[in-house]
């Protein structure tokens, strides 16, 4: 939701990044305030999800050129358990497995490791199975799943709602969720999106890279940003989204190269 | 005694003690120790030369020289409570190789008898002398000869036809005494249809240069069943060197799980020979080094008879300059049709300076088989690393937690609860990130 009072959480500002010696992000601005729902869509290879592990700090990524203002602090200084700590969550695409650790064990050490950080009481095991207890109602999923080893043998749905799991128990305050809808089937696609829109708050903002405009039926964005060749080539309101589905990507790319065009030719 | 050819060897022949005045029904063991003593004399010890030891340097054990331990313990109980096993009420106990009675406890009826040769030996004289030193043969293997030729006491394990006990049998080896050489013995035979569980325990209460030197020979008759936990905690100035043979009857099973954690260099030979139609093993091994310890685990599956099964996952996490080495043969006789068979080695790598030879093997002479192996080699993956630090957990803890899970599949399988839970904190507590 947008708000007139809300303050700026991201600034990204002509953003390169490479991986493997090869260019993704080619000069990319964004700008997210509180209260917020971003939707970053775009073609496969379009730099999305390359976007969204470069703003988690994924290290197998080089930023060559530009910023990445979060909260008032450069955020590419920070390593990704900084950048947590300070308040970003990514929803991983492909959660990893942990065999032979208890996804409770995992939930609570991550957990107490932001409370210390945030100068706030951790809780102990019993504490804190009553805590995510709660928060697992409301992502409809079994208690079962606290004994279970992270993420092993989870289904596709299980593992997203379990990534969902994770974000309202650290509560970020920029929370990214990377093709959070593929792999769900209708069911699961509800529930993930009820959770996602319940944890939404004034003080947070949230980015949802996807392919499709099926989640956005779910989680309604106030913003749409067409990603191509690396960069943000469009931005609309939600309406944007119903007419990528219906016309496809190409039109956008086509009609930004007639701006550019235009704008060579202006100047 | 004949002339020895290797002067390391006389060294530790020099403090051969006699057994104590023999008994008329375990004199055929002086034989036995005679025939140990001979072969030691015409064996030397092995060199990277010798293709079983191609990878494992035991200069640094042979450049140090050994003794038998001179004193009694005085340890008291409350002295090694910390190895105390909650579900094990019975437990022997050997302190650098002599048996500790005020330390063991085999007061508890079980249904298996729990004793140690020296005292136990001569009721069961007839079923001794058919197992002692038939599994684990010493022709050419000179450790196993040594053992051999100081064989005075050993733990000695029968469970009787058709008896099941739960709860597990705990030997306990502690080493105590800097520069003793001890030469641990176990005997186990499971009788007819009967069910036990045996841990076999090295411990150390100081971290000074030692020697144990192990053997263990293991009996399943007809579908008997025998759960076999092995850990191996010596101390990081330790040297560690152990046969176990286990021989297999029609229809029985063998599960073993064993860790290596402790010692600067261990090596376990595994044999287990299925000796008759449709036995089944799993062998399961974990290796957990760091620093520079070497650890070295070899085994040796041998599938004689038809319809038998095996599986095998062995895993070595190497952080620092360590060296882990693991063979594991699987042999599929002439005539052993029908045999399952599936091995795997994987491998975990911590630092740039750590360094694993893993040759799993196979040799297949009968054509009705199903038999596959395979071995990884491979480094904390980064993407699972970046999963726990971007959930705000420190680098050095998401590499703990990952290389822990790495190996708990392992320490998931032993089927002791509190030792599970004891070796999953040592576990934790050891596996660091060493650059």
């Amino acid at each position: 939701m947008i708000y007139h009072d809300s303050r700026t959480l991201l600034e990204v500002r002509g953003l390169r990044a490479s991986v493997s010696g090869i260019e993704i992000l080619k000069g990319l601005d964004f700008t997210v305030n509180s209260g917020e729902v971003h939707a970053i869509m775009g073609p496969n290879g379009s730099g999305k999800s390359t976007f969204a592990k470069v703003l988690a700090g994924h290290p197998a990524y080089t930023v060559s050129a530009g910023t990445v203002n979060f909260m008032g602090r450069n955020l590419l200084d920070l390593a990704p358990e900084e950048r947590a700590r300070a308040g970003v969550f990514l929803a991983f695409q492909y959660p990893i497995e942990i065999p032979g650790v208890a996804n409770s064990q995992f939930l609570r050490l991550a957990y107490n490791t932001l409370q210390a950080q945030r100068g706030k009481d951790e809780l102990d095991p019993l504490e804190f199975d009553d805590f995510v207890r709660e928060k697992m109602k409301l992502l409809e999923m079994s208690p079962d799943f606290l004994d279970r080893s992270v993420n092993e043998g989870f289904s596709g749905g299980e593992k997203k709602r379990n990534e969902i799991l994770q974000m309202a128990i650290l509560q970020p305050r920029l929370a990214i969720l990377d093709e959070t809808d593929s792999g769900l089937d209708i069911d699961a696609l509800r529930v993930v999106s009820q959770g996602v829109n319940q944890l939404a708050n004034p003080e947070s903002a949230t980015v949802l890279v996807t392919h499709y405009q099926r989640l956005l039926n779910y989680i309604v964005p106030d913003f749409v940003h067409v990603m191509e060749e690396g960069r943000i080539i469009k931005t609309g309101g939600k309406e944007l989204a119903f007419e990528l589905e219906a016309r496809g990507y190409d039109w956008v790319a086509a009609e930004h190269l007639e701006h550019e065009a235009a704008g060579r030719m202006a100047a | 005694m004949s002339a020895i050819a290797d002067g390391y060897l006389e060294n530790l022949l020099a403090g051969q003690p006699y057994l104590p005045p023999a008994l008329p029904a375990l004199r055929w063991i002086n034989n036995l120790r005679a025939e140990a003593v001979d072969r030691v004399g015409e064996l030397t010890v092995p060199s990277p030369r010798d293709e079983a030891w191609r990878f494992t340097d035991i200069s640094q054990l042979t450049r140090s020289s050994f003794q038998r331990a001179q004193t009694a313990t005085t340890l008291r109980p409350v002295d090694i409570e910390r190895f105390d096993i909650a579900e094990a009420a019975n437990r022997l106990v050997f302190v650098d190789g002599q048996y500790a009675p005020q330390l063991s406890r085999t007061a508890i009826d079980c249904g298996v008898v729990v004793t140690h040769l020296a005292e136990g030996g001569e009721a069961h004289a007839a079923l001794v002398e058919s197992h002692l030193g038939r599994h684990a043969g010493f022709g050419n293997n000179v450790f196993a000869a040594l053992n051999t030729a100081f064989l005075q006491d050993a733990a000695l394990i029968i469970a009787p036809r058709n008896s099941a006990v739960a709860a597990p049998l705990h030997l306990l080896f502690i080493a105590t005494q800097p520069g003793v050489a001890s030469y641990p013995r176990c005997l186990l035979v499971a009788q007819t249809g009967s069910a036990v569980t045996l841990i076999e325990d090295y411990v150390a209460m100081q971290e000074t240069a030692y020697f144990t030197n192990a053997v263990t020979e293991i009996s399943l008759a007809e579908g008997a069943r025998v759960q076999h936990v092995r850990v191996q905690r010596e101390g990081n100035e330790g040297f560690h060197i152990a046969n176990c043979a286990v021989t297999l009857d029609r229809a029985s099973s063998y599960q073993s799980v064993s860790m290596a954690l402790g010692a600067r260099l261990s090596r376990y030979d595994l044999k287990v020979l299925q000796a008759a139609e449709g036995a089944e093993c799993s062998i399961d091994g974990l290796a957990l080094i760091a620093g520079r310890q070497l650890a070295d685990t070899h085994t040796y599956i041998d599938h004689a008879q038809p319809f038998g099964v095996s599986r095998q996952l062995h895993k070595c996490i190497v952080g620092g300059a360590a060296h882990a080495v693991f063979n594991g043969k699987i042999m599929v006789r002439p005539g052993a049709q029908r045999t399952d068979s599936s091995q795997s080695s994987r491998n975990l790598l911590l630092s740039d300076r750590a360094h694993i030879d893993t040759q799993p093997q196979l040799e297949i002479f009968a054509d009705d088989v199903k038999c596959n192996h395979g071995a990884t080699v491979g480094q904390l993956n980064n993407e699972e690393v970046f999963y726990l630090t971007s959930r705000g957990l420190p680098d050095g803890v998401a590499r703990k937690l990952l290389t822990y899970a790495f190996g708990a599949e392992i320490i998931a399988r032993i089927p002791v609860a509190s030792l599970r839970e004891q070796l999953a904190q040592a576990v934790m507590a050891q596996t660091t990130d060493q650059p």
